[in-house]
């Protein structure tokens, strides 16, 4: 291969990978293009960026000592809790609703099928803050909600409405539902993602269809789940600051009434993103290690691929012959 | 030779394994099974052959109910697969419901063109699979079986391998040795090497032969002449969803009696 290349080559192209002692190719060195608009891009956005920095953190409007004591105010941490659960409860409570649409989507049945296309449909179609605010006053369309018989059949419990659906019931209520739709199309891509072979393989060992889907269908489908559920986390911890429209004592709830109050606007929605920058963070942390837990095999068939791309020693020495033969003609 | 009396009358129906009768199947507008009729016996190697979409895939496909059937009946150890008679005087077959059916795949073993192996589960767990799974093993117990499956198949230092670290060839002997773990009475086999590249179709075979040496009934959907030649007891050829003769191995190959069989095995010798 390398005696081809040769002749193709300029006087200056081949670092040579097969032939040590060819001539004095082997004391030529490899540099990298210089790049001045390169450079100059890092210097201007640099520039721009301390220059905000600055602004932002010389404000005398500013009052970082109000940033500072309320940072860790018994109020802003109650609201942050109240995130932190409403986060977590509803993107549990949107996966649960998420895999049942999902699977009722792909399932045979046409009735099934239109069911969860209508719930995706109607929860994706229709503004979050609708949604939350509909929950909310929910007892202005049914002042009484209790178990019984369906069909105005004898009730067996009844609550009030107003009494059960709280800020935080409501603020679950909307979150999950939304959630469950935008997370069923997510698990519903996953799922057909796996080869259909794989059902078959266990249908042929005799597992149920159920132990098939958890056991063989959902870890596959994680591999391609994962990413899109840790962007789906990461906007609900900031999308819960949309239920401070029906006091629902989050975190963006808290710093309002704080704001409101002793009129440090500024300063509290600081103490907001830098928690919410937190929670955003933590999560970023946590998709990255849950990632690598769901991709077991990933590793050795990535390795597996380049090595199909890249077959042997002869490709290989191509590619060393190829590049500095580039730089070498410039 | 009656629908009912499969375990009676001619001297070699007494051990059948499998036998079908008047197998149809349609998809669509084709009709990709005409009626087969079928009986192996046991330990017997029986290989399908015959020209990419003849049917023989499907039907192999219909012995463990991967796909439904539009009319005639599957035994297997005598009993129907995937159906039950029904209704005035049980002249129409129902579907099982999926625990019997799941019962029945249980006892036939099936190996796949494209292994089908799990690939989020190493090989030895990959065979533990169903025993644990399906019949409720202990793991240790199950994990011991799964190991000396994996010997068996010759493969006990790959036994912790991902299916992405191991090569086609090794990957389909432990898709064999997940289906021997079910401890089945009927092994089916669908084109096991045709994804393989052509230096590790013989260790897969190699594997196939020791395992009708040890005396497992076997169908095997293949088209590879050799093994068929070599290890069948008995050669299958079909054609447009039609059995168009069944032989031995040696008769077959060497004087087909039809000619559709010669212009066949013309283009494949």
């Amino acid at each position: 291969m390398n005696t081809d290349m040769n002749p193709h080559g300029t006087a200056a192209g081949h670092a040579q990978a097969g032939a040590p002692d060819q001539d004095d190719d082997l004391a030529l060195r490899v540099t990298r293009r210089p790049r001045p608009g390169h450079w100059l891009a890092v210097l201007a956005a640099a520039l721009f960026t301390a220059w905000l920095a600055y602004t932002v953190i010389v404000n005398p409007h500013l009052h970082w000592d109000v940033v500072v004591d309320h940072l860790f105010d018994g109020v802003i941490l109650e609201g942050l809790w109240v995130t932190v659960q409403l986060t977590l409860i509803s993107m549990a409570a949107g996966v649960a609703i998420g895999v049942l649409i999902a699977v009722m989507q792909l399932s045979g049945s046409p009735v099934l099928r239109l069911t969860a296309g209508a719930y995706t449909w109607f929860f994706r179609g229709t503004p979050l803050l609708v949604q939350l605010i509909f929950w909310f006053n929910l007892a202005l369309l049914f002042p009484v909600i209790g178990i019984g018989v369906p069909f105005d059949g004898p009730k067996f419990v009844e609550w009030q409405t107003n009494l059960v659906i709280t800020g935080f019931v409501a603020a679950l209520l909307g979150l999950s539902i939304n959630e469950g739709a935008y997370m069923a199309e997510i698990v519903r891509a996953g799922i057909q993602s796996v080869d259909p072979g794989q059902r078959e393989a266990g249908a042929s060992i005799g597992m149920s269809n159920r132990r098939i889907l958890t056991r063989i269908i959902l870890p596959q489908a994680m591999r391609v789940i994962i990413p899109p559920f840790g962007n789906q986390f990461i906007s609900m911890l900031k999308t819960t600051s949309l239920v401070s429209v029906i006091a629902g004592a989050d975190l963006m709830t808290v710093s309002q009434h704080l704001y409101l109050a002793n009129f440090e606007v500024i300063a509290l929605l600081m103490v907001a993103s830098i928690w919410y920058l937190v929670l955003t963070t933590l999560a970023s942390v946590a998709q990255h290690f849950i990632e690598r837990h769901y991709t077991p095999g990933a590793a050795p068939l990535r390795r597996r691929v380049l090595g199909d791309l890249v077959p042997g020693r002869t490709g290989r020495a191509q590619g060393a012959d190829r590049t500095p033969a580039k730089e070498g003609a410039s | 030779m009656s629908d009912t009396g499969t375990r009676t009358a001619t001297p070699p129906a007494e051990n059948i394994v499998l036998s079908a009768r008047g197998v149809r199947k349609r998809f669509a507008d084709t009709e990709v099974l005409k009626g087969i009729d079928l009986e192996v016996r046991a330990g017997e190697v029986l290989c399908v052959i015959g020209p990419s979409g003849s049917g023989k895939s499907t039907l192999l496909r219909c012995f463990n109910h991967l796909e439904h059937i539009d009319a005639g009946r599957i035994r297997v150890d005598g009993e129907l697969i995937g159906y039950e008679q029904h209704g005035p005087s049980g002249r129409t077959l129902r579907e099982l419901r999926p625990r019997d059916i799941r019962r029945q795949r249980e006892r036939i073993g099936m190996v796949f063109q494209r292994f089908h192996l799990f690939p989020h589960r190493t090989a030895v767990r990959n065979v533990m699979e169903g025993p644990v799974a399906v019949k409720g093993r202990t793991r240790a117990e199950a994990e011991r079986q799964a190991r000396e499956l994996l010997d068996r198949v010759g493969l006990a230092d790959r036994a912790d391998h991902y299916p992405a670290q191991l090569s086609g060839g090794q990957q389909q002997r432990v898709a064999i040795a997940r289906a021997l773990a079910m401890e089945p009475t009927l092994m089916l086999f669908d084109e096991p090497t045709s994804a393989l590249d052509p230096e590790l179709v013989g260790e897969v075979l190699g594997v196939m032969r020791d395992l009708a040496r040890s005396g497992m009934t076997m169908i095997v959907v293949t088209h590879e002449m050799g093994f068929a030649r070599e290890v069948a007891d008995r050669v299958l050829f079909i054609d447009q969803g039609a059995v168009v003769e069944t032989g031995r191995p040696d008769e077959l190959f060497t004087d087909p009696r039809h000619d559709r069989t010669r212009a066949f095995l013309s283009t494949v010798l």
